[in-house]
């Protein structure tokens, strides 16, 4: 997902029409979409505006760790396969795209908000590929909580992008499965591969409990967003779910969760777990991940150093179009 | 003037090693050789786009170089696996991928050179995939069923690839001055390794004599028509023809392939006993 809502406090009833706002939040709990050209108010096309494109924005800085191994993939196999999946990441980023502008903010105001640092992308990415062991990690971990996060948002309120959801998550399925069959060749195989794969999962486990977002209780604008349909499950909830359903994972690779309190609650039906370091998300979301600097500098610099292919491209359509109006 | 200090020749020397004794029993095989020039063309141009992914100048270049870069790895997986059946020693694709060093490759020297800028990613593109398409429509016809099958699939994806690399160049080169004088550059930087692709050495002239591989010769004068009618949509001269660089069939490369190789091949190498 790689959405991660930060608080910012709205106040929707004081500036908008309350007859088009009783309507519009009627339509929304009777479950029906909202599409570009209906009346919203301005705080919902705000908050998506903002979600979709940090979502856009993750796919697209996402593909920077998983690049980094295309060059390195130790089989025919594997190389293709991880092409193809840094190709869909970067599918979901324009389907993404394109849904977040039909909200009616461009590609470039989105590009250049995340390049000045303004809009944020999922932490996650902020942290290195080591070994090839990440590579399973992330498909495993990261587009599993990925999944997780998504499924619920096929059904968000906004057409476009419960129908970009859809497309998408067939492909976060993909991604996860050939995640974890990494992670088992890699178990299963020599000392230093399964050394590779628990030093990834140390690393990569609490990061994916932070893609979650924050705890519900300083989450100030989940309320509003669960009553707008934009987010249908909690942060809390979602977490829960994914470490539950990883924890048997973990256990069938025969590798062991960085967790000291991670135990099962018979009493709740699902796993207690220690404390996330809420600490380095907020830094992280600050810029100060491990690798944030690079992620920005290598964005930043594929756009600059691809600025003069733009422009030939535009001044090329240009030529054309003046040439077919003077045929 | 000083003369050299004289070396002390071991009584008895004559330099034989492991080397020698191997030589006597590999012959080389002809079919071998040629599906490693198939695939490894395929597969080091793959590696090369591979090296783009996340830097392209848009999201939509970074998708197609990608996608090209797969059906370029799908290649070489299906030649050089025929290949390792064709040699008998139990070697498969990722053997052949992963564990022969620089002289044992045998693809062209155009595949091999760096990216540079997009410009001259996309003269290569354009020079290679043009070349590619012509053959693959040739190799259709092989009396190999193998290698006919799989150059019945990839045309399909090597057409696109030209027609791709085919746009860029035109709207590079008719484009702005900027991208025009890159175009140039690129183009001119690639064009003295296109000989290599029509060479026909006593390995080609074989195969192509029983109807396995085809007369690259042959299939100079429709490349030359079709990049002459690129070039010219594009406003750009074609450049001067240079002095050929040949050797990349023999295993003779420029000194980009050592590197690319040590990267491709490191997880492969530093963990031998791993399978992935
Ligand atoms: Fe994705
Ligand atoms: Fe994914």
């Amino acid at each position: 997902m790689y959405t991660t809502e930060l608080s910012k406090t709205t106040n929707v009833a004081s500036t908008e029409d309350p007859d088009k706002l009783a309507a519009f939040e009627a339509r929304v709990a009777a479950d029906e979409f909202i599409e570009p050209k209906d009346w919203m108010p301005e705080a919902y096309r705000r908050t998506l505006t903002r979600q979709i494109s940090q979502h856009a924005h993750s796919e697209i800085v996402g593909m920077l760790p998983e690049g980094n191994w295309i060059t390195r993939a130790p089989s025919l196999r594997r190389k293709a396969i991880l092409l193809a999946k840094v190709q869909d990441e970067a599918g979901h980023g324009l389907y993404l795209y394109s849904a977040a502008e039909t909200l009616g903010t461009s590609r470039e105001q989105m590009i250049e908000a995340l390049h000045s640092g303004k809009a944020k992308y999922s932490t996650i990415f902020n942290y290195p590929t080591l070994t090839w062991a990440d590579i399973g990690a992330i498909g495993w971990l990261v587009d599993g909580a990925a999944i997780m996060n998504q499924v619920p948002l096929q059904r968000t309120s906004y057409g476009p992008y419960a129908r970009a959801m859809v497309r998408v998550c067939k492909e976060e399925s993909f991604h996860q499965r050939q995640g974890y069959e990494i992670m088992m060749a890699m178990c299963a195989g020599t000392a230093d591969q399964k050394r590779m794969a628990q030093d990834a999962l140390n690393r990569w486990w609490w990061p994916s409990l932070m893609m979650f977002g924050p705890p519900d209780a300083d989450s100030p604008n989940t309320a509003q967003s669960m009553r707008w349909r934009i987010k249908r499950e909690t942060n809390d909830e979602l977490r829960q779910k994914f470490v539950d359903i990883t924890v048997p994972q973990a256990a069938a690779l025969g590798l062991s969760i960085p967790d000291p309190a991670l135990r099962w609650n018979e009493a709740k039906g699902g796993h207690d777990y220690g404390d996330v370091d809420w600490e380095e998300f907020y830094a992280v979301v600050r810029g100060e991940g491990p690798v944030a600097k690079e992620r920005i500098k290598a964005r930043r610099d594929a756009w600059e150093e691809g600025a003069w292919v733009r422009d030939a491209a535009a001044a090329y359509a240009a030529k054309r179009n003046r040439k077919a109006e003077a045929a | 003037m000083a003369s050299l200090p004289p070396i002390d020749l071991p009584p008895g020397a004559t330099g034989a090693g492991a080397f020698d004794a191997q030589a006597a029993e590999t012959d080389g095989g002809v079919l071998f050789d040629h599906l490693l020039r198939l695939g490894d063309d395929s597969l080091i141009l793959g590696q090369r786009l591979g090296e783009w992914t996340g830097h392209a100048p848009s999201v939509e270049v970074d998708l197609s170089l990608a996608n090209i870069a797969l059906d370029l790895i799908g290649q070489a997986t299906h030649f050089l696996n025929y290949a390792g059946e064709i040699e008998g020693k139990g070697r498969d694709g990722d053997a052949l991928a992963f564990h022969r060093d620089v002289l044992d490759f045998r693809n062209c020297w155009l595949v091999e050179q760096p990216n540079g800028d997009f410009a001259q990613t996309m003269a290569r593109q354009l020079l290679f995939s043009t070349w590619q398409k012509s053959l693959f429509e040739a190799l259709k016809g092989s009396a190999d069923r193998t290698i006919s099958a799989v150059a019945e699939k990839a045309v399909k994806e090597v057409s696109y690839h030209q027609e791709l690399a085919a746009e860029w160049v035109i709207r590079l080169g008719d484009g702005t001055d900027e991208s025009r004088r890159r175009m140039q550059d690129g183009l001119d930087w690639m064009w003295r390794f296109v000989p290599e692709l029509f060479d026909m050495d006593e390995a080609t002239a074989f195969l192509a004599a029983r109807g396995i591989g085809a007369d690259v010769a042959a299939l100079r004068a429709d490349y030359d028509r079709r990049i002459d009618a690129v070039l010219a949509e594009a406003t750009l001269d074609r450049p001067r023809d240079q002095r050929p660089i040949l050797g990349g069939r023999r295993g003779h490369h420029s000194e980009h392939l050592g590197h690319l190789l040590c990267t491709m091949q490191f997880l492969p190498r530093t963990y031998p006993d791993a399978t992935w």
